[in-house]
């Protein structure tokens, strides 16, 4: 059984809890606004290799490969989408936690459990396909410091990245209070501000993939 | 002055704020609207291959459309802002806006506008 949350209701009749996350996702946005533009100022103007879509030679003679490892990125865009579907199954799982559920599939479909595991796991995994592609461009020879390309790109995907480390973290933290006494309809305020967090990571990276990865 | 807090409404919101807000969608619709992001991130990747229409003049804003159709379906289910309270889409489209002027603006003065689109 889950304990009563206190409300901190507002002169508009809204939470401000709710409130003070929407206006926090709106200061994200021009966070990440400033560094994709950073990106695509400088979008072209590296003097030296490796380039996104294009290969180079350097001036020993050196070839490079275009960097960017487009089927691995959609496997992580894959991967992010459908942790947003099972955040959002989450959510309405501890919403409707005194549904009485009959069958197995209203069962799954109502464990909130699984699905903030699920949630987790997957932001877990898209942690994994960004350390692999980091790890990737830096034997190829791109780090922070090889170029205005490489240095635009780790800032940005590594903030990104960060968010999404926030995220799993809060997603664990809620896993361990369903465990420990149970997430029910009086929690689903903090899973909501968890949820709207987490799309927010999941818009950017929307965002992120087509300006950086698929527009050549 | 701060409202009584009158019931515990998932929203957080009180009876005159909640009469703002409609029911959010089942399951089923979150599960669809899952196949239609995937179907359209396939879409894009599939469009990144094909070098004729890489080269073409419609590729960049065609990827664009379908980036933005994904925000925004993202941001309004998922986020629940097609449901949500009023002062959230505020909260959440104003920066937006600041953020989008501010972005197109950058790209003009830099000159990278002519660059993606000018082909």
């Amino acid at each position: 059984m889950s304990a009563p949350a206190a409300h901190h209701y507002t002169s508009t009749g809204l939470d401000s809890r709710k409130i003070a996350i929407w206006a926090f996702i709106g200061s994200e946005c021009m966070l990440f606004v400033s560094l994709i533009s950073t990106y695509l100022i400088y979008k072209g103007k590296s003097l030296v290799g490796p380039f996104p879509h294009d290969p180079y030679t350097s001036a020993t003679g050196q070839t490079f490969p275009p960097i960017l490892d487009i089927p691995v990125t959609s496997g992580s865009t894959f991967v992010l989408l459908m942790s947003s579907l099972a955040m959002v199954l989450a959510l309405a799982a501890v919403q409707n936690k005194d549904v009485p559920k009959h069958t197995r599939g209203e069962r799954i479909i109502g464990s909130s459990k699984l699905w903030l595991w699920m949630t987790a796991l997957l932001g877990a995994t898209f942690l994994c396909f960004q350390a692999y592609e980091f790890t990737a461009f830096v034997n190829e020879g791109l780090t922070i410091r090889t170029n205005l390309f490489g240095s635009s790109f780790f800032t940005l995907t590594g903030f990104h990245g960060a968010h999404v480390t926030a995220g799993v973290i809060w997603l664990v933290s809620l896993l361990a209070i369903d465990y420990r006494r149970g997430l029910g309809p009086n929690d689903a305020l903090n899973v909501d501000l968890a949820a709207l967090y987490w799309h927010f990571v999941d818009v950017v990276w929307i965002v992120i993939f087509t300006l950086v990865y698929l527009i050549k | 002055m701060a409202n009584e807090p009158v019931h515990s409404d998932p929203a957080a919101t009180t009876p005159h704020a909640a009469a703002h807000e409609h029911h959010h969608p089942t399951w089923q619709t979150y599960v669809k609207i899952g196949a239609i992001l995937t179907a359209i991130t396939v879409a894009e990747v599939w469009a990144y291959y094909i070098p004729s229409l890489v080269a073409s003049r419609v590729f960049v804003p065609m990827l664009l459309i379908m980036s933005a159709v994904k925000f925004v379906t993202v941001v309004m289910f998922y986020m629940h802002l097609k449901y949500d309270h009023k002062l959230f889409r505020v909260l959440f489209t104003g920066p937006m806006l600041i953020a989008a002027i501010t972005l197109i603006s950058l790209l003009f003065l830099f000159g990278q506008l002519k660059a993606k689109f000018g082909n």
